[in-house]
């Protein structure tokens, strides 16, 4: 069982375009892949660290801003623009920690809210640079290749889907080799009790600011397919709601494991959708909230954690 | 082996060290005992790098070492038991030993090193898998003192070892610690409890709003008037 279950979603994930016909779907999943990209980032630091980023999707605007500027201003090829996103969102996350994270706890918090809010502001009141509220339209598809050479143009949706889902499994790759490794070892030592960590070692502001970076790259390269994908960026992509959005998956799929905040970010990309399909939008956001209430209250410690317990319970008494 | 000269160090603007000068000779188990705020956590801190002084000296077998990272420090050989929560309490009991020999790279060594551990506190090789946080407070001390064990120290700080400890249980630590240093290991203890701590330590050393106030034999500073009255009740 443990070595079919993997192999079988892989082959899943791998064919969905082909067997889901209805380019809605896919754009759902597509949205799903991209957010599963953002709370795997803020599961790095929520999650392993125990720092609270509530200002994380400033990472993910200034991805999405960086792509989109660079090939709608400099006509820069998509995937250089990419790569661009990962290191501009990489090196914000560097600057926030750097002045943040010497103090920790409530601080970072603030500073990490401050931060997207003067962001926010930025992209705004920026009309030469960003277009302020009317935000950037037309910005090209992705696309892979070289100029003059060969170009891939990832216009339609399955080719979407595949883009995000081979970022997505990169982006998922990283966390899990990160966070089994040494380093990893280093933040979870932090997270449950700093003062002994630094006496066995390790450098807790050198290793928070490395996870934040790090953390804030990948939103970077959510932000950045984000763009590409919907073809529109504007300040929208830094309200507080991202935030909370990204900070519900996490927390309901299960921080601090690897697999939660992935299954969190499908439920609760997939479950405003479907009550949409089902009922009037008033209904919506209700049940949405009733939703989050009943699972904050069944399954507090998130998803998986619970499905773990119960398993091991399971074993434990036959 | 260690010896502090005019050592001080502050939080902010208050000062906690003003002029600290103490000396733990090899093979020594010493004492530090005093009043809440007194400045013996700080103390040891400042040894281990945790805190950063701002003036005076630490010497650490003849080298100086109060400019180097909590890091350096103890790969010389200086390991540290915080006050407070002793154990990561989410891991299990072989991840917190491992945890100890975090900034060591000798893999043999380290599983050697552990295999001591088990030897020593068989408890603990009976309980490998299971969460730190789930054992009781005598079995969490024996961790912790295995865990700084696992960075091979020729000298150890411990920050209160019998705080939040039932009687019994201070009874198996003070064992504990007393094999520890039949490995040859150097102690220096920071002790709320003067009695205890006096007792069994060879010196001590009596601080007082973050100056060493008295020093001398365990034996005399127990008979002392001054530490009677002020900190053995009697």
């Amino acid at each position: 069982m443990k070595r079919i279950g993997p192999g079988l979603l892989a082959i899943v994930l791998l064919t969905v375009p082909l067997w889901v016909g209805n380019p809605y779907y896919v754009h759902v999943l597509i949205m799903a892949g991209i957010f599963a990209i953002l709370a795997l980032s803020l599961n790095l630091l929520l999650g392993y660290t125990g720092l609270l980023s509530l200002g994380h999707t400033a990472f993910f605007g200034i991805g999405a801003y960086t792509s989109a500027l660079l090939a709608l201003r400099l006509d820069w090829p998509p995937w250089v623009g990419f790569l661009a996103a990962v290191l501009v969102a990489g090196l914000a996350g560097y600057g926030i920690g750097k002045v943040s994270l010497r103090l920790r706890g409530a601080y970072f918090v603030l500073v990490t809210i401050s931060f997207a809010g003067v962001i926010y502001l930025v992209s705004v009141n920026w009309m030469e640079l960003t277009n302020g509220p009317l935000g950037l339209p037309d910005v090209p598809p992705f696309s892979l290749g070289l100029p003059g050479l060969f170009e891939l143009s990832i216009r339609t949706k399955p080719a979407a889907y595949y883009l995000v889902l081979a970022v997505a499994g990169a982006a998922y790759f990283l966390c899990h080799r990160l966070v089994r490794s040494r380093i990893g070892r280093g933040f979870i030592a932090l997270r449950e009790n700093e003062a002994l960590a630094e006496s066995v070692g390790i450098n807790g502001t050198r290793y928070l600011v490395l996870a934040a970076v790090v953390s804030a790259a990948m939103a970077g390269a959510a932000g950045s397919l984000y763009a590409h994908y919907t073809r529109f960026v504007s300040p929208e992509v830094f309200l507080f709601t991202y935030t909370v959005t990204m900070v519900i998956m996490v927390v309901a799929g299960g921080k601090g494991t690897l697999v939660g905040p992935v299954l969190g970010a499908f439920l609760f990309t997939a479950l405003p959708e479907a009550l949409r399909a089902v009922t009037s939008w008033q209904w919506q956001m209700l049940l949405y909230g009733v939703f989050l209430i009943l699972t904050v209250f069944f399954l507090p410690k998130g998803v998986i954690p619970t499905i773990e317990t119960w398993l091991r319970e399971r074993r434990a008494s036959p | 082996m260690l010896r502090l000269e005019g050592l001080r160090a502050a939080y902010g603007r208050i000062e906690a060290l003003k002029g600290v000068s103490l000396e733990v000779r090899a093979g020594e188990l010493v004492t530090l005992i005093g009043a809440n705020g007194a400045g013996k956590t700080s103390t040891l801190k400042a040894i281990s790098g945790t805190l950063r002084s701002s003036d005076g000296r630490i010497l650490f077998e003849g080298n100086e070492i109060h400019r180097l990272t909590p890091r350096e420090i103890l790969t010389r050989g200086i390991a540290h038991c915080p006050e407070g929560r002793r154990v990561f309490p989410y891991m299990t009991v072989r991840e917190n030993l491992e945890m100890g020999a975090y900034a060591r790279a000798d893999i043999h060594g380290i599983r050697e090193d552990l295999e001591r551990v088990f030897a020593h506190f068989p408890i603990l090789g009976e309980r490998l898998r299971q969460a730190a946080g789930t054992l009781s407070g005598g079995e969490q001390q024996m961790l912790a003192i295995g865990r700084a064990l696992m960075a091979r120290p020729r000298l150890l700080l411990l920050d209160e070892p019998s705080l939040g400890l039932a009687p019994t249980v201070i009874e198996t630590t003070l064992r504990i610690i007393r094999e520890v240093r039949q490995r040859g290991v150097t102690v220096l203890m920071v002790e709320q409890n003067a009695y205890l701590a006096l007792r069994m330590a060879d010196r001590g050393y009596v601080m007082e709003t973050g100056q060493i106030a008295l020093e001398g034999k365990a034996g005399d500073l127990i008979e002392n008037e001054h530490v009677k009255r002020a900190y053995l009740g009697g």
